[in-house]
């Protein structure tokens, strides 16, 4: 659905102290007063760059900047400007400023519709300097914590925000620490789990590249409450830029007292050490993860007993993810309630993701648990280049799952996700779009939990690896209507089996796929047919009717197997061609088909 | 630092220096350095950056290195802060860009428009 209309009220730190939340909250039950419809959005926005001005109003069309907005002229401008599109002039905003300087960034739909409390430092603090994290209210939270607050409302705090684990599972990060917290031992850990392997996640590294310090301040803050003294970063070797600069981040922070012996006079030691792993995926499982810390080979263990009971060295260990700690600060900083009201009832916050595939702005973003599909694939993402149709979204990587274009308006959030069969995972987004061949977008995900199971169990083991030998038939065009059968059976059965998360999430995109593409399955065992005409073995490429003749696909040809002449309609010669595609993306006029049902055409 | 009034007192000043420079015509250029941004080039960007304004001795300039802002498909991307509030985010920028930047931008205050992510993004 497009809005009407966007109201943008500055949320900088600045304005918050001139009460912007408040501000929205009037705008939006006077547009409720007035029944002005629900096309017309509020949003908390970035920092205007004004402060001295604030608090700043935005609205578009017209980008009409409003200045100095109290509570009390909220009225005239929802029944002047909103209701009847006339600006109310002693509220603009005057000066010698600039506004088409300013626009750029604001302008930008990308950087309005998000909500940055992960990456509200990544592309504004140098990650070099501590002085620019301190310059952001950098170890705030943790002076605040150790100096004037107790264990137990450390923890409560964290329960109270709702807070939950943005590492795949979702568990209640405030219920983690309290179980930490009631071990006894004379020894507990905290572990920084940045071991990101999904295919197409990489917001872990961005974090840890652009704002180290929020996860150090974060287990710092962690080992208070749960009464450790030591803290590991697992990190992958494969990102070298990241550990690095957490390297820098850990010495500046002992420099000045941060991290250490008695941080702010309170008797709290904690230091903190980085730990490379080979980049193996299930060392992202928290128990091959402390295995491979403590030297072993990387491979998971029974629970119970969890890491919380006896986890490090044996020892009560507490182990999150980059994501999850890089929240904690702010909701220290901003109040558990602040936090808590973002977001949806069960899942508060935001998510980042990794948007990747088939669409416009591949990167990162960040947004309020609850947004939709369609807002963040069409709206922040930009849409799908080169007009073709939205076919899925993969979330949460080989052990997650597709999402149909019937679900785009779903407010995504971890129970939602669950319950359309797929999961929130690290928070990789891969779009696909009509040319995707879903058969083998699960043959792809199953390729690399096939390399990446550790071999410790069997079901995982073998199973995995004969669920791809099916699918590798199905591909190739040798595959029958028992293939499937087999193959959803040899699903569950892992699902069932499997001893740890790896295995036991490892059927998600074959089982997702079989329940919303089954057709496309069958198409290839039945008709033997690829309908996205990726599976070269059941795929045709003819030219069609529009044709301008403009010899290119024959030129590129690796086999020569198009003729034609100049301004004439091409053929393929279907026993040279090898399917490789070229003709197909070099085409300029999108003459050339894979469809079965053009095939007779030509 | 012992107490959070010294960190305040830090916080304060760091502030100052990050957003000001020290003087009220301060600049200050966001070179995108994560990993998405070195790999499309930020390096010889970062380094024009820094030859340029240490040529044309501007010291109200700071160049900076800064993480990922996420449009990674448009790194290598700069932001120019300045201490008029205004920002402006240039994408897909090389070296020669870079240089461009800082003497039409930077020397004589006039945007390039045809740089800018709002106008190059599809």
């Amino acid at each position: 659905m497009l809005d009407r209309m966007h109201i943008l009220v500055c949320g900088g730190a600045e304005c918050k102290q001139s009460n912007s939340v408040a501000l929205r909250d009037k705008f939006n039950s006077e547009i409720k007063r007035l029944n002005l419809g629900d096309d017309i959005k509020t949003l908390l926005t970035g920092c205007f760059g004004l402060c001295a001005l604030g608090p700043h109003v935005l609205i578009y069309p017209g980008e009409t900047l409003y200045s100095g907005v109290k509570l009390d002229d909220i009225p005239e401008i929802v029944e002047q400007h909103i209701a009847n599109g006339k600006p109310v002039d002693r509220l603009l905003f005057k000066g010698e400023f600039d506004r088409k300087k300013f626009r750029n960034r604001s302008e930008l739909t990308f950087f309005a519709r998000q909500k940055r409390i992960a990456l509200r430092n990544c592309g504004v603090i140098n990650p070099l300097k501590i002085n620019e994290y301190i310059a952001r209210n950098g170890y705030e939270a943790l002076g605040k914590v150790v100096t004037t607050m107790t264990r137990e409302e450390t923890i409560n705090e964290v329960k109270k925000s709702g807070l939950r684990g943005r590492g795949g599972g979702g568990f209640p990060a405030g219920l983690k620490w309290e179980f930490a917290k009631n071990s006894i031992s004379d020894q507990k850990y905290v572990i920084c789990n940045a071991d990101e392997g999904d295919p197409g996640a990489f917001m872990d590294r961005a974090v840890l590249e652009g704002d180290p310090h929020s996860v150090l301040e974060a287990m710092a803050i962690c080992g208070y409450a749960i009464g450790a003294s030591i803290g590991y970063i697992y990190i992958r070797a494969e990102y070298p830029v990241a550990v690095k600069r957490l390297d820098i981040a850990i010495k500046q922070a002992e420099e000045l007292g941060l991290l250490g012996n008695n941080i702010f006079d309170s008797g709290f030691n904690f230091k903190i050490e980085i730990r490379l792993g080979a980049g193996a995926f299930v060392c992202g499982e928290e128990t091959a993860l402390i295995a491979s810390i403590e030297g072993e080979r990387g491979m998971p263990r029974k629970k119970p007993p969890f890491p919380a009971v006896r986890g490090l060295f044996g020892k009560p260990t507490n182990v999150n993810n980059v994501e999850t700690f890089a929240n904690v600060p702010v909701i220290f900083l901003k109040g558990a309630d602040w936090f808590k009201a973002i977001g949806t009832e069960k899942s508060s916050g935001t998510k980042v993701f990794a948007l990747g595939g088939k669409i416009a702005n591949t990167g990162l973003l960040e947004v309020p648990m609850g947004t939709t599909l369609r807002e963040v694939i069409y709206e922040i993402g930009g849409g799908i280049p080169n007009k073709r149709e939205f076919k899925a979204a993969q979330t949460g990587g080989p052990s997650g799952g597709c999402i149909t274009a019937d679900s785009l308006d779903t407010p995504i959030d971890f129970d939602n996700l669950i319950a359309l069969g797929s999961m929130m995972g690290s928070g990789g987004m891969i779009v696909m779009d009509e040319d995707n061949c879903m058969v083998d977008v699960a043959r792809f995900y199953l390729e690399f939990t096939v390399e990446e199971s550790c071999g410790k169990c069997t079901p995982c083991r073998e199973g995995t690896k004969r669920m791809l030998d099916i699918l590798n038939r199905i591909c190739e065009g040798e595959g029958t209507l028992e293939d499937l059968d087999m193959l959803e059976n040899l699903a569950y059965m892992i699902k069932d089996s499997s001893l740890c998360g790896l295995g036991q999430t490892a059927p998600n995109p074959v089982l997702s796929t079989l329940k919303h593409f089954r057709d496309e399955y069958e198409a290839h065992v039945i008709d033997k047919v690829c309908p996205a005409g990726v599976c070269s073995n059941l795929t045709n490429y003819v030219v069609l009717e529009n044709c301008i003749g403009c010899t290119k696909c024959s030129r590129n040809c690796p086999v020569g197997a198009i003729e034609g002449k100049v301004k004439e309609k091409h053929f393929i010669d279907l026993n040279a061609c090898i399917r490789c595609g070229v003709c197909k993306t070099v085409c300029p006029v999108n003459a050339i088909s894979t469809k079965p049902e053009h095939w007779e055409v030509a | 630092m012992k107490t959070l009034v010294e960190l305040k007192a830090l916080r304060e000043k760091s502030y100052k220096e990050m957003y000001l420079h020290g003087v009220t015509n301060g600049v200050r250029i966001q070179v995108g350095y994560g990993t998405c941004g070195i790999a499309a080039g930020a390096k010889p960007v970062y380094e024009a950056f820094l030859s340029e304004i240490n040529s044309l001795k501007l010291d109200n300039v700071e160049v900076t290195q800064v993480g990922c802002m996420g449009e990674c498909a448009f790194e290598p991307i700069v932001e120019v802060l300045e201490s008029n509030g205004s920002k402006t985010i240039y994408c897909l920028v090389t070296d020669r860009i870079a240089s461009e930047i800082v003497e039409e931008h930077i020397v004589k205050g006039n945007r390039i428009d045809k740089y800018l992510l709002s106008k190059i993004k599809r």
